[in-house]
């Protein structure tokens, strides 16, 4: 099974959606994770000290980025 | 009371600052919550609802058509409409509602996401949806204008299209009371912004919009939920430190005593078990009557497969679907469970959830109910952002939910009643335009659905009620007449209508004569549940009878006008060869072992 679809290149693919919003998600809870980090205010929430936001942050960019570009507007 | 307090952040001032003071404003008018959100969990939500304005906006363009309004112009590839397929019925109600069942009875709550979905979910794909696609019917109501003829369309179109839209307003109503328990936000501003924005990407968008919304949610779902059951995992020490806890609990009596991780074991008889079933109901009532009327004859659910570019998209579409289906516990039914030993009060002791009953009756007490144990894990491990996720989930899940309904209803009734019964030869434009001012509508008479379930309570359980007395009639009539040569429009006819008052008469004796529960679900000791299933099976089952003893007194149809509608009368069209791995029996029989190793693992 494959995730791939062929869409005019005028179009832009729900993927592409997808990818953006994962893009902007990552981005802006790595930042937080980064920033908690660096300056070791924790949130008080249960197991802080794993830094979910860091690597979960990290996956959901990541993923975003690979959507974003594997279906940006214009690729045939 | 676990409630979190949040730091304020530079970090998320600097991000969304200037949006986060009037939206807070706004939002204070709500009573005290569960959550706290800072401004970054506001940014998040607040950057999904641009993300589905954009979606309907770019979508107006690609919805002039009819066929591209109301049928995403028959181009989803086979993933979006599979994601789309289980998204549709992934609503936060759900999830919620479910966490809180595995919480209350363990993992018997998984039946209704494995045994009362996979076993539909591949019929549909596999033996159901050749029929369906290749008539090209805009709905279910309307295969059965095709197979029956206008009399049963008119039923089923009437009774969807209304029971539809109060689900709707019914969904509407429950997303806005979650949003007051959990973010304390008003009432009010949670169903006047959730139906601007469902009522703008369904009217501008049309089917293809609500898609999108579906797998953008679906994605959604598992990056703001799927964390929380990794650390409640971490946290108790694995599937094994979970049992063992659990296990422990039970022994000092924090917890009732019962077998939480097994699922077939406590089945044997109605008293066993928690829920009140017994295996029979599970597998005929759950795992055919409902669960089959549901995935196969639903057009809410039905309708997103009928979008697929090809049959063989449209064959794999379910498939896919199931799997994901399958996985859905993972985040549904393993919170819930995980919730019986983690929670904690403020003072460290184990938090003890109770029935909705209990917490309204003790305002203050700082109790909270068992539909409220997801909201309160997310709270548990999830920081600023990764709430907000959470949190945009669960609205997601409330909007995709309604859009679904609202999208369904303006198919329906364009197709199946405007147009036979209204106005039969209008122009294309026209009917898109009647189904963007359904859409509308639908909306409109949801917020007056969900206003007036607010000013009675008691009306939810019967709009509830109301639903199930249709899905187990429609799939008589539907299965009926795709697999019997011989079935009559009068049969169709006179088989749903039966059927449904069957249904009807059941659920009024039970309320009635509450002893009549030992007849209708065989058992004194049945619960609400299992009444469900039970009543679905008799429905069924007259519907099939009425259907097969009327169509015996009346002509069958010539063959030649059954092709494409019943199995022995169509000729499927040949697909081309592909290898193993995008060939979609590969793929139902790896789902089958799938889900028998599951059985057999939490048997």
């Amino acid at each position: 099974m494959t995730a791939n679809q062929s869409i005019p290149s005028d179009e832009i693919s729900i993927w592409f959606f997808i990818g953006v919003l994962l893009t902007i998600y990552g981005a802006l809870i790595l930042g937080y994770g980064i920033w908690e980090l660096i300056t070791g205010n924790l949130a008080n929430v249960v197991l802080a000290k794993l830094h979910a936001p860091v690597w979960w942050g990290a996956m959901m960019l990541v993923l975003g980025l690979l959507y974003g570009i594997r279906f940006r507007p214009g690729k045939a | 009371m676990a409630v979190i307090e949040m730091h304020g952040l530079a970090l998320a001032s600097i991000v969304s600052g200037a949006l986060a003071s009037p939206v807070r404003l706004l939002l204070a008018l709500g009573s005290p919550s569960l959550a706290h959100l800072s401004p970054l969990d506001l940014a998040v939500i607040a950057i999904y609802f641009v993300m589905v304005i954009w979606i309907g906006f770019y979508l107006k363009n690609k919805s002039n058509t009819s066929e591209e309004f109301f049928m995403a112009g028959r181009e989803m590839t086979a993933w979006i409409a599979g994601l789309s397929f289980v998204s549709a019925n992934l609503g936060s109600l759900e999830l919620m509602g479910w966490a809180g069942s595995a919480y209350q009875y363990g993992i018997l709550a998984a039946h209704w996401y494995w045994v009362g979905a996979i076993p539909a979910m591949l019929f549909l794909g596999m033996v159901m949806m050749p029929f369906y696609y290749v008539c090209k019917t805009h709905s279910v109501p309307g295969y059965l204008k095709m197979r029956f003829g206008p009399g049963s369309s008119i039923v089923s179109a009437f009774s969807f299209a209304f029971m539809t839209i109060l689900m709707s307003g019914v969904n509407m109503f429950a997303m806005a009371e979650v949003m007051k328990v959990v973010l304390g936000w008003d009432l009010n501003f949670s169903i006047i912004v959730s139906s601007v924005a469902v009522a703008a990407y369904v009217a501008l968008g049309g089917l293809r919009g609500a898609i999108f919304n579906e797998v953008l949610q679906f994605v959604l779902i598992w990056g703001g939920a799927l964390l929380v059951p990794i650390l409640g995992l971490i946290e108790a020490g694995g599937w094994n430190g979970l049992k063992a806890k659990i296990a422990h609990n039970m022994a000092v009596g924090a917890i009732p005593s019962g077998d939480y991780t097994h699922m077939w074991r406590s089945m044997g008889h109605f008293q066993d078990n928690p829920m009140g079933v017994h295996w029979t109901g599970i597998i005929f009532g759950l795992g055919f009557a409902i669960s089959f009327g549901y995935w196969t004859t639903d057009f809410l659910v039905v309708q997103r497969v009928l979008a697929a570019n090809s049959l063989r998209s449209a064959r794999m579409a379910p498939i896919i679907g199931s799997f994901f289906k399958m996985a859905v516990p993972f985040i549904v039914i393993l919170p819930g469970l995980l919730g019986l030993v983690v929670l904690q009060n403020g003072d460290g002791s184990l938090m003890k959830l109770v029935g909705e009953d209990i917490v309204k009756a003790n305002p203050g007490a700082g109790l909270h109910s068992y539909n409220e144990v997801l909201p309160l894990m997310l709270v548990r491990y999830c920081s600023p952002g990764l709430l907000g996720l959470g949190i945009t989930a669960l609205i997601a899940g409330f909007m995709s939910g309604m859009a679904g309904n609202v999208s369904a209803f303006s198919a329906v009734w364009t197709y199946d009643i405007y147009q036979p019964l209204i106005n039969k030869k209008a122009r294309d434009e026209h009917y898109v335009a009647v189904g963007r001012w359904a859409t509308i509508l639908g909306v409109i008479i949801s917020i007056g659905t969900a206003y007036l379930v607010m000013s009675a309570h008691g009306i939810m359980d019967y709009v509830q009620a109301l639903f199930s007395f249709f899905i187990a009639p429609l799939l008589g009539a539907v299965l009926m007449g795709m697999f019997w040569k011989r079935a009559t429009a009068a049969g169709g006819f006179w088989g749903l209508l039966t059927g449904t008052l069957t249904s009807v008469g059941l659920f009024a004796w039970v309320k009635i004569d509450p002893s009549a529960l030992k007849y209708v679900a065989l058992s004194p000791y049945a619960k609400d549940l299992a009444e469900d299933m039970y009543r679905a099976l008799w429905s069924l089952s007259v519907t099939f009878i009425v259907i097969f003893v009327v169509s015996l007194f009346g002509k069958p149809r010539p063959i030649a006008e059954l092709d494409g509608l019943v199995y022995g009368a169509t000729k499927i069209p040949k697909q081309d060869p592909v290898p193993f791995y995008k060939n979609e029996w590969y793929w139902a029989f790896l789902a089958i072992a799938v889900f028998l190793g599951l059985q057999i693992t939490f048997w």
